[in-house]
């Protein structure tokens, strides 16, 4: 729903790093996103093409790598992944209990980028 | 050699600006001995109404200034300033959330240093203020009964970074399938720390619980500057 000023934001981050490294174009940006979030990846490239035109990072290509939800059980502290739409119902595999506190799943970060 | 393919590694937040934002909201507020405090929900979940029992709920005891970011009205804001509460309406025009950027508006606009706590009523909707840090030093959030209690299954994020739920329109239960114990299950698995209340701002069932967490939590943030 609000990927357009998460996609402005991938742009301004990117300049920003791009600055003063002699790139004349962005090829690929490397994306780690979490599955807590609702962001759809097509969204994300079409706002970046849309606004990214006439910078170097036009044309460049958004590779999102999405970060499982991995949960600690409060109980047992077993680790374990939960499919994010069955978040609230799921109890630890080793233990049985439920309530935990979030590992990973939340992740919003820009990893690295390819350049010419 | 110009043309070959070289990595940048990057390393950073994708809303590290929004972050950075809102870090420097918190300790502005912190040095005037102001609590912020965001309030979110669905549409129609009465976060209003909230607000206005608040508004009467600490009369005399906690000076209190309100931010809202409903939609393009200034009806919310004027129902506030009505009680006596300094109120501020910014427009956020469609926007589907507030940022930290917005919120410092908000607060550039108040006589912040006079008041113990600043509500900001966020736009209504449990997606995307559950992903953009405001600056808040609390996140609250309002579910109401006829929204049903799978909530938590749908919006997870929003469950799992505020510190208080209040659960609205109790007084709709008799009339409804709603599960509370399935809901106070769904909501601690996601976040154990949460406190739960439930509330009914229409006939004021429980909302001076709330109001007594106000306080404990404007106390306690006054005593130590909000040094958590």
């Amino acid at each position: 729903m609000h990927e357009l000023p998460i996609t402005e934001s991938i742009l301004k981050v990117v300049l920003r790093h791009a600055e003063g490294q002699n790139v004349r174009k962005v090829v690929t940006i490397r994306l780690q996103i979490g599955r807590l979030s609702d962001l759809e990846d097509e969204w994300i490239q079409r706002y970046f093409d849309y606004l990214s035109e006439g910078t170097i990072a036009q044309g460049a290509q958004l590779k999102i790598e999405r970060t499982p939800v991995m949960m600690r059980c409060s109980a047992c502290s077993a680790s374990y992944e939960v499919e994010a739409a069955r978040i609230g119902d799921l109890v630890c595999p080793a233990c049985g209990e439920g309530g935990g506190t979030l590992l990973s799943g939340r992740e919003y970060y820009i990893k690295e980028m390819e350049v010419q | 050699m110009g043309d070959a393919i070289r990595l940048i590694e990057v390393k950073e937040e994708i809303l590290s600006d929004n972050i950075k934002q809102a870090d420097e909201v918190r300790d502005r507020l912190r040095k005037t001995k102001t609590m912020l405090l965001n309030l979110m929900s669905s549409p129609g979940s009465g976060k209003t109404s909230l607000i206005l029992r608040t508004v009467e709920g600490l009369k005399g005891a906690v000076k209190l200034g309100v931010i809202e970011a409903d939609i393009d009205s200034t009806v919310d804001a004027e129902k506030v300033a009505a009680g006596g509460v300094p109120a501020i309406q910014l427009r956020t025009g469609g926007f589907c959330h507030l940022d930290a950027t917005m919120v410092t508006q908000g607060i550039d606009a108040m006589a912040v240093d006079e008041l113990d706590l600043v509500i900001v009523e966020n736009v209504g909707n449990l997606v995307c203020p559950a992903e953009f840090d405001t600056g808040a030093h609390k996140n609250v959030m309002i579910l109401s009964i006829p929204e049903g209690d799978d909530k938590p299954l749908k919006y997870p994020l929003m469950f799992s970074i505020c510190d208080l739920l209040l659960v609205n329109k109790i007084d709709y239960l008799p009339l409804s399938d709603f599960d509370m114990a399935a809901l106070k299950k769904r909501v601690l698995v996601l976040n154990p720390r949460i406190t739960i209340l439930e509330i009914s701002c229409k006939t004021g069932a429980g909302v001076e619980r709330w109001i007594d967490w106000l306080k404990e939590e404007v106390d306690a943030f006054g005593r130590d500057e909000g040094g958590v």
